[in-house]
This record gives structure tokens, sequence and C-alpha cells, in this order.
């Protein structure tokens, strides 16, 4: 249950742009997650529940958007999309397709008041 | 609470349409504290011309058991220190100290890893200008450290014999991020149902440059080409521009 300390990064992060963003609660939060980024958003979902009560994000709306993996082959240099990141090259079989995409984990935007 | 999913958004469902809301764009990394620590670590560690090496593993795969040979066998050749972390207890850092090794117990509580503060924190109580070597045991388990940069130069996953070969296949991401795997207790390979060369081969296909070795902290075997490794690395390290 990482996704605790992952939670606990995101509320700190809310509370060190209050300032400077010149709002006093969240009420939404677009959260992006990769496909290979090691959180689990059901996880990560309980995790915020819990650890947003008597915060400014308490009840505030978690929106977890899922970021493909894809790749690309260190044999044809193919962009291929990657279900797992041992699969093979989708065009022409090797192993070893290099991750590209599907390890964010980002705060995209938020929704304030 | 909410009726739906029991979860505690409740009433506050509503707030979505509250007209008086603006949206805020952040594009926010929510590693990017540790990273930041990891990196200070890192600079640390180089400045002073210390390896650091994360071990990984799932709990009793041998990590205490190597350390403590590793501190037994060349003690006189490196300078050598460990954080040690765990839930609860100082047990592995009395077992460090009474190999002779210089022990920071790190324990996280209800947390499954070690993050790059706690890791700055420990190195503050070492002498790192008196060190070659650090070891940073990682809380046992295969799934959480693998999200953490440490600050480490390297990321060692140790496999021992007396779990499945496919290990690699179940827990990817942990050997997706690890730079040498350890296969371990290799003395107890004659009464175990384990193929060397199927837990290469499955790691391979998710780590096709990760380099291996196998050892036996209790018989022996493997020690030398360890010690061969870690000189390697060291070396590497502080030559590095």
């Amino acid at each position: 249950m990482h996704e605790l300390s992952l939670v606990e990064s995101l509320l700190e992060i809310l509370a060190s742009e209050a300032q400077a963003q010149g709002y006093r609660r969240v009420t939404g939060i677009a959260l992006e997650v990769g496909h290979f980024s090691h959180a689990d958003p059901q996880a990560l979902q309980f995790c915020f529940d819990v650890a947003a009560q008597g915060t400014l994000a308490q009840g505030a709306v978690l929106e977890i958007t899922h970021q493909a993996g894809a790749g690309q082959c260190r044999v044809c240099g193919s962009q291929v999309a990657l279900a797992n990141r041992y699969d093979p090259c989708s065009r022409c079989g090797a192993f070893g397709v290099a991750v590209s995409q599907g390890e964010a984990l980002r705060i995209k935007s938020i929704e304030v008041i | 609470m909410c009726t739906t999913c029991g979860c505690s958004v409740g009433a506050e469902h509503a707030s979505q349409d509250d007209t008086t809301g603006r949206l805020v764009r952040l594009e926010r990394d929510l590693l990017e504290k540790n990273d930041r620590f990891a990196q200070q670590n890192r600079d640390r560690l180089q400045q002073h011309g210390v390896l650091a090496l994360n071990l990984m593993s799932s709990p009793g795969a041998g990590k205490t058991s190597l350390l403590e040979q590793t501190l037994r066998e060349f003690r006189s050749h490196w300078r050598m220190g460990v954080i040690e972390g765990d839930q609860q207890t100082r047990r592995d850092a009395e077992r460090i100290e009474a190999a002779g090794g210089l022990a920071v117990q790190i324990n996280t509580g209800k947390r499954c890893h070690l993050d790059a503060q706690a890791v700055g924190h420990a190195m503050l109580q070492l002498p790192l200008m008196d060190l070659d070597l650090l070891f940073i045991e990682n809380v046992g388990n295969l799934v959480c450290p693998a999200a953490f940069d440490l600050g480490e130069a390297v990321r060692i996953v140790l496999v021992s014999v007396t779990e499945g070969d496919d290990k690699p296949l179940k827990y990817p991401d942990m050997f997706a991020t690890a730079d040498f795997m350890i296969i371990t207790k290799t003395d107890l390979l004659p009464h175990v149902d384990f193929s060397v060369e199927q837990c290469v081969a499955h790691a391979r296909t998710i780590h096709p440059e990760l380099t291996w070795m196998t050892l036996s902290s209790t018989s022996g075997e493997g020690l030398w080409p360890w010690q061969i490794w870690l000189d390697q690395q060291l070396t590497a390290l502080r030559n590095a521009p």
C-alpha cells in the first residue's frame, strides 16, 4: 500500500500550491496514472478518501485517468502499444521493447474555490 | 458517507457543479519530492565517493544474511555502512553490528518501503567520508520499494531458490527497475524445484540487459564473484566524470 505515501505527496502538493494559486479548497483533482506506474487506481482512491479527511481537499472528487503503455522496439524501431513490460514488439516480434509511455503519476489539473 | 460505494465523498459530490470554482493547471509529479531528496542523497554520496546499493526482495530472501557475510569476509577490504529498513525492531541492525558493521535502523512503522527522505536522515548518522560502501536494506517487499528512488547507485533485487523461479513474471515492476539480480541460497538447489536458467530467462524478458549472479551466504559459494562485482561498481563510480 505505498499508494498511501503517494496520496500524502498529492495532499502536500495541493497544500503547497494553495497560497500561490490563491485557493482555500480543492473540489476536484485530475490525476493521470500510467499503466506501468507501480500504483493501483483503486488503492489510490481508497487512500485518498481516508487521507484527505480534515485537509483542504476533503470531499474533492478524485478523477483518475489511465495513461496507456507504449514503447519503442529496440530492433525495428517501431512505436507500439504495450500491455505488459515484457510483451514482444507487435510489428517484428522481438523482445525488449523500451517503455516510452505509461510511467506517469501526475496531477494534471485541479478545481478550486 | 457516500451511499453508493461507502467512500467519504458524501454530500460534497455536488461541489463539482459549484459555479464559483475554477480550474488550475498543475502538471506536478507525485514522486517529485522523493526524487528531489534522492538527488540530494546521490550528490552527497558521489561527493564522498561512496557506492550506495539498494537491496530489495521479498521478506526472507537473505538480504541480512548476505550483508552479515559481506561484512565478515570483506571488512578489511572496504569500509562499510548499512541502513536497515524494517517496519519494527532493531533486530537487523543488531545482526549487522554483531558482524562488525556500522548500522542505522529505520523503522517505517506502517509503511511498506523506504523513501529518499528517510534514507537522507539516516545518512546523517553515518560518517560518509569514512565509507566505501553503503548498503541500504529495503523493507522486505517485492512491490512497493520499486517505485522509490533512494539516491542509490545500484538497485539490486534478490530472489532465493526457495521461492518460485517465475517471481520476475509475477512482480515485473521490481525486476524492470533493478540493475542487478542475485539468486540466493544456492546451497539448497538440490532440494528445491527451482531453475536458475528459467528465473534468468523470465527476468530477461522484462529487463533484457539485467545482469545477475548466484550465491549462497551459508556455503560461501559466489562470495568471491560478489566481491569482484562490488569492486567493479566502486571503481566505476569513483572514475565517473
